[in-house]
């Protein structure tokens, strides 16, 4: 009887709980976060930097998008948005949208299939009006034209199939933009048809964003608001988000030992670790010496302890990989077994080691002829950290760096000119996709291949994956580039990061994605239950 | 003295040329601009794009051009526009003086309330138990940076009464509004006031020596009236002087302190601004903040003046 008593006890204190986990959304509440910088502009176009993303997704909606409560981006988790359906031609050259009929721009006027066409026609660079930057113009380099049927109906008229092409409109850097409004207007007061308006923009300060009324989903966002108030101060910022003045951080921003602060003194807070699909890399100057020799490049490949990297600086929550996110988060990344086959990669960092050393003889580096160079990196600590760490672990193959820290303004001057030889770089991938990672960063000519690296064999295995609509065969050429990717040297991978996210726990709603950090932000799910 | 305060007028506009040239040259002397960081912030360059936007804000123009069409904006009260956030500089920099001037101000009124007082109690009990407390405490403002104070401050905020003192512009409470410039004020003005108390124990040590105040006690004066009429009243000159050059540095620790307590205030705006190059606002406020210390040194002497009639000016 005693038992049967303490059960019905234990069920009625459970109960609010279950009521609280399972409730209907609310309505209400202004959702209170702070961001970690002053953006550049809210225009998520001419920006390559979730610090746009985060606050200005969810002024907009694209065609189509990752749908925002499952954590890993895929094809098929890809869901309509403006766009109601999709289907591919037969020859995989033409992509068409049935458009959503009804939906405003927040300013009143009519979304049509010519807004889309703008949009793209902008990004493609074929339009009158230009973007100031475009930094994800080659996205669209397979596209020809896009072209509309009547108000509701856009065709993506390809060079050649690309199924990616799919994945590239999902993310969050590929909101729809009004044809009326300016890109300088978009800068600075961003027009969009998302579940939020904007409704101010003080650099330094804050943004702030509105709930849209007239949503074309009905019944959502249940959000009144967003703001976000600027806090640089990372210490101010946490401070912030424990004594409640924040009902959630900046999303992937916690460092791993911030977050152990987080837990201890808010204990009830909300907080997950997950990989940001950043990877922390090395560039190599290989048109000049010493790094032309590709002796010297794979020494210092074989001298890599990685593990070294992710457990001094993120107390072994960050993955070792290739190109590619790794699993289980990534999608592409090569099996472990394959991965160990790479040079460097093995698990015998002295036998590793002691390879490479024989490969610097051979250039005619040893013991009392040191090689000096100096390691470039951005003045700021997730870059500067690691190329401490990397100057120490090439003192053991005769290499001697100095670290040279280059100020933000002048990084990527200094790495165009080619004024480096030795590099230590963070690259943020948008989409889990190989047509983005390999084609922006690895491909022959494009502007963000730092190193210039350019393998027309390579190329001819990245148009062949692209077009592959068979997912395990496209799986097992991108494993075979990145193997190549590696071996070559062409932008050694060091680590891939995770980092931490947290909510009070009456935020409800919120799916921090696992394989992009560019595309979970539209918040018209999110609520509170307070 | 009506001729010295031409003279200083008109070398207050010399003053003004010069520093409004170094600025401007020192600007475009960092490497770097801000077409160079808005593509950074994009994570390519492309050269033809970044040839565009420089002559699209007017970059590419020869220095000497660029410097005029500054000068001659600013004569017609036009500062230009923030390359950032594209707006009018004016509409940028105009709401964030208030917040400054206050924060400032009170840090000002906190340094010379504590530190003048302070600095009197040392001198008069100077070698007793209290001067001792009291010189420590003066050393630890000189010692303790504001950018930590300003943290400990904060964690223990945080830790006490379960909140802490940043900015907020709608505050709630009245005890919330006075601690959101209070708390930040008394943080960067800890190290003035102790300052302050320093300069004004060692002058008030040097008068309290002196012939005239053995013999104001010998005509029966009371202590007070010794301390505060004729010793604090000629040891008071330095202290203003240091007070009106800590109040040209203050922007300095306004830097620290806006920071960590997230005030939108001028100091932390002109690092950010510095940081993106962002011309207009940066040379604008550099040029404010040079007539601010010119006016408050002009001031300062105005002050001498006023206050100790041995000192005549243009005599």
């Amino acid at each position: 009887m005693r038992s049967v008593r303490t059960l019905v006890a234990a069920a009625l204190l459970l109960l609010p709980a279950y009521h609280a986990a399972s409730a209907e959304p609310k309505q209400g509440g202004i959702l209170k976060v702070y961001h970690r910088d002053s953006p550049a502009s809210a225009s998520i176009h001419e920006e390559a930097t979730y610090s746009v993303n985060i606050p200005f997704m969810p002024v907009f909606n694209n065609l189509v998008m990752y749908k925002q409560d499952v954590p890993q981006n895929s094809m098929e988790s890809i869901v309509p948005d403006l766009a109601e359906s999709w289907a591919w031609s037969d020859d995989k050259r033409k992509l068409t949208f049935k458009l959503r009929q009804g939906v405003k721009w927040h300013d009143g006027k009519p979304f049509t299939s010519a807004d889309v066409k703008c949009t793209f026609d902008m990004l493609m660079g074929k339009s009158q009006q230009k973007f100031r930057k475009n930094p994800r113009k080659s996205w669209y380099d397979e596209v020809a034209d896009v072209t509309t049927s009547g108000d509701f109906e856009a065709s993506f008229n390809l060079k050649r199939p690309q199924p990616a092409l799919l994945a590239l409109l999902a993310s969050g850097y590929t909101p729809v933009y009004p044809c009326h409004v300016s890109p300088g207007d978009m800068r600075t007061k961003p027009v969009g048809t998302g579940p939020f308006k904007f409704v101010e923009f003080k650099a330094n300060e804050s943004i702030k964003i509105t709930r849209n009324p007239d949503y074309w989903k009905k019944g959502l966002p249940h959000l009144d608001g967003i703001e976000f108030t600027i806090i640089t101060n990372r210490s101010t910022a946490i401070l912030g988000f424990i004594s409640g003045q924040f009902d959630m951080t900046f999303p992937t921003e916690v460092s791993i030992p911030l977050l152990k602060d987080v837990k201890k003194q808010s204990p009830n807070a909300v907080c997950v670790v997950e990989p940001v699909n950043v990877s922390t890399n090395i560039i190599v100057n290989s048109s000049s010496a010493p790094f032309d020799n590709l002796d010297i490049r794979r020494a210092m490949a074989l001298a890599l302890d990685r593990q070294a990297f992710v457990s001094i600086l993120y107390e072994g929550q960050a993955d070792i990989g290739g190109t590619m996110l790794p699993a289980p988060g990534g999608l592409w990344a090569m099996p472990k077994e394959m991965l160990e086959t790479i040079p460097g990669y093995g698990p015998d960092i002295n036998a590793n080691r002691e390879q490479a050393r024989k490969l610097m003889q051979k250039a005619g580096y040893g013991p009392d002829k040191r090689l000096a160079v100096k390691v470039a990196t951005r003045n700021i600590p997730i870059y500067r950290d690691p190329a401490i760490i990397l100057i120490d672990q090439l003192k053991s193959i005769y290499i001697d760096g100095e670290l040279d820290v280059v100020e933000t303004a002048n990084w990527f001057s200094k790495v165009a000119r080619k004024d480096y030889a030795l590099g230590l770089n963070l690259t943020g991938n948008a989409v889990d996709d190989p047509d983005q990672s390999f084609y922006e960063n690895y491909s022959c000519g494009s502007e963000r291949n730092y190193t210039n690296y350019c393998n027309k064999e390579i190329e001819q295995l990245f148009s062949q994956q692209s077009q592959e609509t068979d997912v395990a065969k496209r799986k097992k050429i991108v494993w075979e580039i990145d193997k190549k990717l590696q071996e070559d040297v062409a932008r050694p991978i060091i680590y891939h990061s995770r980092m931490g996210s947290c909510w009070q726990p009456y935020v409800k709603g919120i799916t921090i994605m696992v394989n992009s950090s560019y595309n979970g932000y539209r918040y018209e799910d999110v609520w509170m239950n307070k | 003295m009506f001729a010295y305060i031409v003279r200083r007028l008109a070398l207050m506009f010399v003053t003004l040329v010069g520093i409004s040239i170094i600025i401007f040259v020192l600007l475009r002397v960092v490497p770097g601009n801000i077409v160079d960081i808005l593509f950074d912030a994009a994570g390519f360059v492309d050269p033809a794009d970044k040839a565009n936007l420089e002559k699209e804000l007017g970059l590419s123009d020869p220095i000497v051009v660029q410097y005029f069409r500054w000068i001659g904006g600013l004569l017609h009260g036009d500062l230009g526009y923030s390359y950032v956030s594209e707006k009018p500089a004016l509409q940028e920099i105009l709401p964030r003086i208030p917040i400054t001037a206050r924060l400032a101000g009170l840090a000002l009124l906190f340094s010379a309330s504590i530190g003048i007082p302070l600095g009197v109690l040392s001198a008069v009990h100077q070698g007793t138990k209290l001067d001792y407390a009291l010189r420590i405490v003066s050393l630890s403002g000189l010692s303790l940076p504001s950018f930590w104070l300003g943290l400990l401050i904060l964690m223990a905020s945080v830790s006490l009464f379960g909140t802490m003192p940043i900015f907020n512009p709608n505050p709630k409470t009245w005890t919330e509004a006075i601690s959101i410039y209070c708390v930040p004020a008394m943080a960067v003005g800890f190290r003035s006031a102790a300052l302050t108390m320093r300069i004004t124990r060692s002058s008030m040590l040097e008068i309290l020596r002196q012939d005239f105040i053995r013999t104001a006690r010998a005509k029966g004066a009371s202590e007070a009236s010794v301390n505060y009429r004729h010793a604090l009243k000629n040891a008071i000159l330095p202290v203003i002087t240091v007070i009106g050059i800590e109040a040209a540095f203050l922007i300095g620790g306004l830097i620290v302190t806006e920071t960590v307590f997230n005030i939108p205030g001028l100091a932390r705006f002109l690092v950010e601004a510095l940081r993106w190059r962002d011309y207009p606002i940066v040379q604008n406020l550099v040029m404010l903040i040079a007539v601010v210390v010119v006016f408050a040194n002009f001031t300062v002497d105005m002050l001498y003046a006023a206050i100790d009639p041995r000192i005549r000016y243009g005599d």
